[in-house]
């Protein structure tokens, strides 16, 4: 995903583009709305996450302005506000969706998705990885046999073993990415929906191995 | 409000009290220049009575010979039934009439009681010459006074018709004069009072002069409410960002860390820290949300609302956070689902309760939501299958920072369910918390007029 940052806050930013990146997705980041105007007009991205209080005006206006130009890409205002007064305004002049910060990055990650999702998603969210076809927004999984429609977390477990192939990842680790800090929740739970992934990913040269001690792996035969 | 007296009755009585007092003076003035205009007519006929009889007298061979003309007494006849009295004296020797009537030579006319009743007497005089010598004949006349009190008393009536008159005619010019001069107080009245809440523009009815100070007194206060209620909206949404923006660098900066490190003491204390924030920006908001429900609830910006669509909207909303916990909400609304409100804290107080459905339902389980309407009410009936509320501490829970006791490692304000009911009962509408009848969860009713 090519993505557009619109943020002033540099350490917030950085630490996002970092999460963004780590993803797989290419973040560019603008740290005002001139800065922002001049990437939008030539770049096409799939999605802007825009903030509302910027040093040279004020987001919805750029908002706005995107909406005038006929430029339909997708926006997701972050904003710091009260969550009663600004909510229903930039629902309003266009954006698809809000973040009040602070946000989970996982939750930011799921309304990136949903609305890709709604807006319909193209051909680069198609995945191979063996002879699995993996479609990231419909989550939807296919062997040459079976088609599976993964649930969320199916989906997210399957995402994050995906973009580390051959690495091994730790059960923490695993449940991090998937359960939000909130969570209580033992590491053996992973153990359940790696269970699910497998049981899925039966008779395709797909493979998640169990690396004793350490974690899981996800290997291509 | 401490109310004393009141301008209009206060104007309607001096100035119904003045048209008395003047009635009154016009009454007693008009009777007494009538009276005293009777009195002369009467002094004058009999005068003229006296005068006739007294021209009629006359020397005859030393003699006096008095021939009283008819004429002379039929004048005073002609007034009334009055009974007549008359005398002709020389010096102090009576010559002829009632001899005992009352005489005096101070005044030319006056009054006496004669025979038990008040006459009015009239005195005239002449010197005649008797005898070589000059003697002073008098005569005096005298009548009752029937005729005239008759007369008072008519003239008494037409007075007090008069006065009556005026004073009818008085007081409704009074009753006009008072409404008229407090209508333009009404008028500012009613112009204040039929304002929105939140209509704070300044009063512009026109009013007269002595109303300005008042006006530009209350147009003062308006202008003075309507930026104290901006700052204070200002503030909260200022001191909102203030506190959220660090916190979402602290946030995303521990996150970003954690994806880093291996070491699992050190991933503790991240995840504690990443816990800290979120329950310290959850405090946050919702403590500001609290404050800026509470502000709002004071003046309801009400309008017509679509629960069925705020409902939709909602759901949409928390469709991928649910999403992240494969919970499932299952919806069905009834049509037309209209209600009166404010959008911003319907919204609100609806956000908490799905918020709140999703917050505390475990994995892979599912929300349902209802809304029902029936003849007088919209109801929303939010049902989880989560841990539920406990039955110890069901009432208090939507109590300030009160939180069940299950609620284990869910981060939470305490406020979400407080915010819900303080907004319902700002709509006169109802919030139960319940167990849910199938299984375990949750069951939050909401219930608002339709």
């Amino acid at each position: 995903m090519r993505l557009l940052l619109v943020e002033d806050n540099e350490r917030l930013a950085a630490a996002l583009v970092e999460m963004l990146s780590l993803d797989g997705h290419g973040v560019d980041h603008a740290m005002m709305i001139s800065e922002a105007r001049e990437f939008a007009q030539t770049v096409t991205y799939d999605l802007i996450l825009l903030d509302i209080m910027l040093p040279d005006g004020d987001g919805r206006d750029f908002l706005q302005e995107l909406r005038q130009s006929a430029r339909d890409v997708p926006v997701i205002v972050l904003t710091a506000r009260s969550e009663v007064s600004d909510r229903v305004s930039v629902l309003d002049l266009g954006a698809d969706d809000y973040l009040v910060k602070p946000f989970e990055f996982t939750e930011l990650e799921a309304r990136c998705r949903a609305i890709l999702r709604r807006r319909g998603g193209t051909a680069t969210n198609l995945k191979r990885i063996g002879n699995v076809e993996f479609d990231l927004l419909g989550g939807v999984l296919k062997t040459e046999t079976t088609r599976v429609e993964l649930r969320n977390r199916e989906l997210r477990l399957f995402e994050v073993f995906a973009a580390n192939q051959d690495v091994i990842l730790s059960k923490s680790k695993l449940v991090d990415r998937i359960f939000s800090a909130d969570e209580d929740v033992s590491e053996n739970t992973i153990e359940v929906y790696v269970g699910r992934l497998r049981k899925h990913l039966r008779g395709s040269s797909v493979e998640i191995v169990t690396v004793r001690g350490l974690g899981y792996r996800m290997t291509t035969t | 409000m401490n109310i004393q007296g009141s301008i209009y009755r206060r104007l309607m009585l001096q100035l119904v009290g003045s048209a008395a007092i003047l009635a009154a003076i016009l009454f007693v003035l008009f009777q007494s220049f009538a009276r005293q205009l009777a009195v002369e007519s009467q002094d004058t006929t009999l005068q003229a009575s006296a005068s006739a009889i007294l021209e009629s007298v006359s020397v005859q061979k030393g003699v006096v010979v008095a021939d009283i003309p008819y004429a002379a007494l039929a004048m005073l006849g002609n007034v009334s039934d009055d009974r007549v009295f008359y005398q002709i004296s020389k010096g102090d020797l009576v010559l002829t009439g009632y001899d005992d009537l009352p005489r005096t030579s101070a005044a030319p006319s006056w009054t006496a009681n004669y025979r038990g009743d008040p006459i009015r007497l009239v005195q005239t005089s002449r010197s005649l010459p008797i005898d070589g010598t000059l003697a002073t004949v008098t005569v005096t006349v005298g009548q009752t006074q029937d005729g005239l009190a008759q007369k008072l008393s008519e003239i008494s009536r037409t007075a007090i018709l008069i006065g009556a008159i005026f004073f009818a005619v008085a007081t409704v010019l009074a009753i006009w004069t008072a409404r008229s001069s407090v209508r333009p107080l009404n008028t500012v009245a009613a112009a204040v009072a039929r304002r929105g809440p939140a209509d704070l523009r300044p009063v512009t009815t026109p009013v007269p002069s002595e109303m300005a100070p008042l006006t530009i007194a209350l147009n003062d206060f308006i202008a003075r409410l309507d930026r104290s209620l901006t700052r204070s909206e200002d503030f909260i949404t200022e001191a909102a960002h203030r506190v959220r923006t660090p916190l979402a660098t602290v946030r995303a900066q521990a996150e970003v860390t954690l994806r880093r490190v291996d070491r699992e003491e050190n991933r503790m204390a991240l995840k504690q820290m990443i816990r800290a924030v979120d329950e310290s920006s959850r405090a946050a908001g919702q403590l500001l949300d609290h404050a800026m429900v509470a502000f709002r609830t004071d003046h309801l910006k009400q309008s017509e609302l679509d629960l069925g669509a705020i409902l939709n909207e909602i759901v949409a909303r928390q469709g991928p956070v649910a999403d992240l916990k494969d919970i499932s909400i299952e919806q069905a609304s009834d049509p037309n689902c209209v209600i009166m409100g404010d959008a911003i804290l319907i919204q609100n107080a609806v956000t908490n309760i799905i918020d709140n459905a999703v917050k505390y339902s475990p994995h892979e389980t599912v929300i349902t939501v209802t809304l029902t309407r029936t003849s007088n009410s919209v109801t929303l009936t939010v049902t989880d299958q989560g841990p539920g509320f406990q039955a110890d501490n069901i009432d208090s829970l939507t109590d300030r920072f009160a939180r069940g006791t299950n609620v284990g490692q869910t981060v939470g304000s305490g406020l979400g369910l407080t915010i819900a009911n303080e907004v319902t009962k700002a709509h006169n509408g109802t919030l139960t918390l319940n167990q849910s009848t199938k299984g375990t969860g949750a069951c939050v009713t909401l219930s608002l007029p339709a």
